[in-house]
């Protein structure tokens, strides 16, 4: 009898699954291929013919204008901030998560739960004294302004990821260099870095992605376009090309391109990386 | 052990080796310390201080007005609405998010190899700044130019057609919706890896002794993913709670408020009202807000730490 209902009822919910995929498919899909034709049609096209035909001819005129606006600035002030931030946090996080992952101390416990702690704090609440700060010691308005605050607000969990990697390394390796008279820093170096490759690999993937698309901190440390990273270039152009749809939407275009690119390359890295750091939430 | 002859033997560089060991976890710890008090536990203490205070952000002339910001706090209704908003998305999070992601997390996993394309396409969403997604987002539910009304004219439907982020009525649940497609897909890869750990064996058995899918579902698949489904719906409750992003990008908290989430109502309050002290407190409870609620939360989770 049950077996019988199997057959019934599996190519009916396959189906069903199936329908429910392809839909989703295009629920994703349709706002970005939006995005892409939008942004080719000449401003006269979206005014003149529905918004779901495709453009009457290719107009690349918008991308040509924003290309020579100033996007290049905001991509180079993005590559030092995001590049030196996640430089930093996989140094600054390794050596901390070596410490608390393998040397005794009296503390040990206690500060590791306090780190973890950090990744819960909401980071709305250390804006204003960051902000205040920041205006303080005279960095406001430069991209040097951002590595602070996006080294520290990340360092939990990588903090978190780098030493639950660094437990999994067998100690056998460190007794032996041990043995070899080599002090903790010589062990760090020579076998828990070069070691902890995939999770720092992790760290940076996953900070380097949350870092490059950060808006709140940019939009509040940074004022002038000349020192904003990418995400406020779209918040920049807003205003200028206010009414010019596809304008925008090659803005915005452009902007997500580097990470669509990095993307195709790399799912499964990208994937794995992004879903690690997801304690952060 | 023969530790005492060596130290004899070499007191020099035992020495030297003990003391760097000593302070090997200080020097290892130092730079990661530092940052962390400057940028985390200095901004964080220094918020409860300025709740204190009544500033405008300019100069000296602050005034100390004690636990009078708290009191107004708590008689603020814009400030409850607020956190009745965060309450709301979290809600709707969890609501719409996690089935939609457990029914494509079955999907793919059933369809295995065939169906890596697929969940290549379903991650895109996640790359987009909120910046970005915002502006996407408002071009689509423009009231005049967008596909949403398009689409509901062409379908002969255009009473339906709305103001979607202008009218206090919709906007608030027209950004939930941008903020669910954006998000469907991270809890669907972490229910696919939850399913992935399942034992096959167990469900072979399942499927010998003539268990349905849909009984091996709800029977023995669901109750070994509870761990992940609690996890998933604390993320999502969490997320929601200290949201900002896309509110502030699409509706800025409005119209008149209606939108409003404690971090939108905080920003605003400091940064357009220039009342930093007020401000300073909406963040302070906002803290204290999320801690609260992750504390709890982390013990309904215990696996939490293993999880992911």
């Amino acid at each position: 009898m049950a077996s019988v209902t199997i057959n019934h009822a599996r190519p009916l919910t396959r189906s069903a699954i199936w329908t429910l995929a392809l839909a989703w498919l295009a629920v994703t899909l349709l706002p970005l291929a939006f995005v892409v034709f939008t942004s080719l049609k000449s401003q006269q096209d979206t005014f003149d013919s529905p918004v779901w035909a495709l453009p009457s001819r290719f107009d690349w005129s918008h991308y040509a204008s924003v290309l020579q606006g100033g996007f290049f600035t905001y991509l180079r002030n993005s590559l030092f901030v995001v590049g030196s931030s996640v430089l930093l946090i996989v140094v600054v996080s390794a050596m901390a998560a070596y410490a608390l992952a393998r040397l005794k101390f009296r503390f040990n416990k206690p500060l590791f739960a306090l780190i973890i702690a950090g990744m819960i704090v909401p980071l709305h609440i250390t804006l204003v004294p960051i902000y205040l700060m920041t205006k303080a010691i005279g960095l406001y308005d430069t991209p040097f302004a951002l590595i602070g605050p996006y080294v520290a607000t990340s360092l939990p969990v990588s903090i978190f990821i780098l030493a639950e990697f660094m437990r999994q390394i067998p100690r056998e390796l460190e007794e032996a260099a041990e043995l070899d008279g080599c002090g903790p820093f010589t062990i760090f170096r020579k076998i828990f870095l070069p070691l902890s490759g995939p999770g720092i690999a992790t760290v940076a993937i996953y900070n380097g992605i949350a870092l490059w698309n950060e808006f709140i901190f940019a939009y509040v440390l940074t004022s002038s376009p000349g020192n904003r990273t990418l995400p406020l270039a779209l918040w920049d152009f807003q205003g200028e090309y206010q009414s010019d749809i596809p304008a925008m939407l090659a803005v915005v275009t452009l902007t997500s391109l580097p990470l669509i690119v990095a993307y195709a390359f790399g799912q499964e890295r990208i994937v794995k990386g992004m879903m690690a750091g997801s304690l952060k939430g | 052990m023969n530790t005492h002859a060596t130290a004899a033997a070499l007191p020099v560089a035992s020495r030297r080796h003990r003391s760097g060991r000593a302070l090997a976890p200080a020097l290892f710890l130092a730079p990661a310390v530092a940052l962390l008090g400057m940028f985390l536990v200095y901004p964080l203490l220094q918020s409860f201080r300025l709740s204190l205070l009544e500033w405008n952000g300019l100069g000296e002339n602050s005034v100390f007005v004690g636990l009078a910001n708290w009191a107004v706090l708590a008689k603020d209704a814009l400030f409850w609405h607020a956190l009745g908003n965060n309450l709301l998305l979290g809600l709707f999070s969890v609501l719409i998010q996690l089935p939609i992601a457990m029914a494509l997390a079955l999907l793919l996993d059933k369809a295995g190899r065939g169906s890596r394309t697929l969940k290549i396409l379903y991650f895109l969403p996640l790359l987009f700044s909120s910046v970005a997604l915002g502006v996407i987002f408002k071009n689509i539910y423009d009231p005049n130019f967008g596909p949403v009304n398009a689409a509901l004219q062409a379908l002969g439907l255009p009473a339906l057609a709305q103001d979607w982020l202008g009218d206090r009525r919709y906007a608030l649940a027209a950004v939930t919706a941008v903020i669910c497609w954006q998000n469907v897909p991270f809890y669907m890869i972490l229910f696919l890896a939850g399913l992935a750990s399942f034992p096959s064996d167990l469900r072979e058995a399942a499927t010998l002794d003539g268990a349905s899918d849909s009984t091996i579902f709800w029977r023995i698949r669901l109750p070994h993913l509870q761990g992940t489904v609690r996890t998933a719906a604390m993320l999502a409750v969490i997320g929601s709670l200290r949201y900002f992003d896309l509110i502030y990008v699409m509706t800025g908290g409005g119209p008149e408020g209606a939108s409003e989430l404690m971090a939108t109502y905080m920003y605003r309050t400091v940064f357009s009202s220039f009342q930093l002290g007020y401000g300073s407190t909406v963040a302070s409870v906002m803290f204290l807000v999320v801690s609260l609620i992750a504390a709890l939360g982390m013990r309904l989770t215990r696996r939490f730490e293993t999880e992911v």
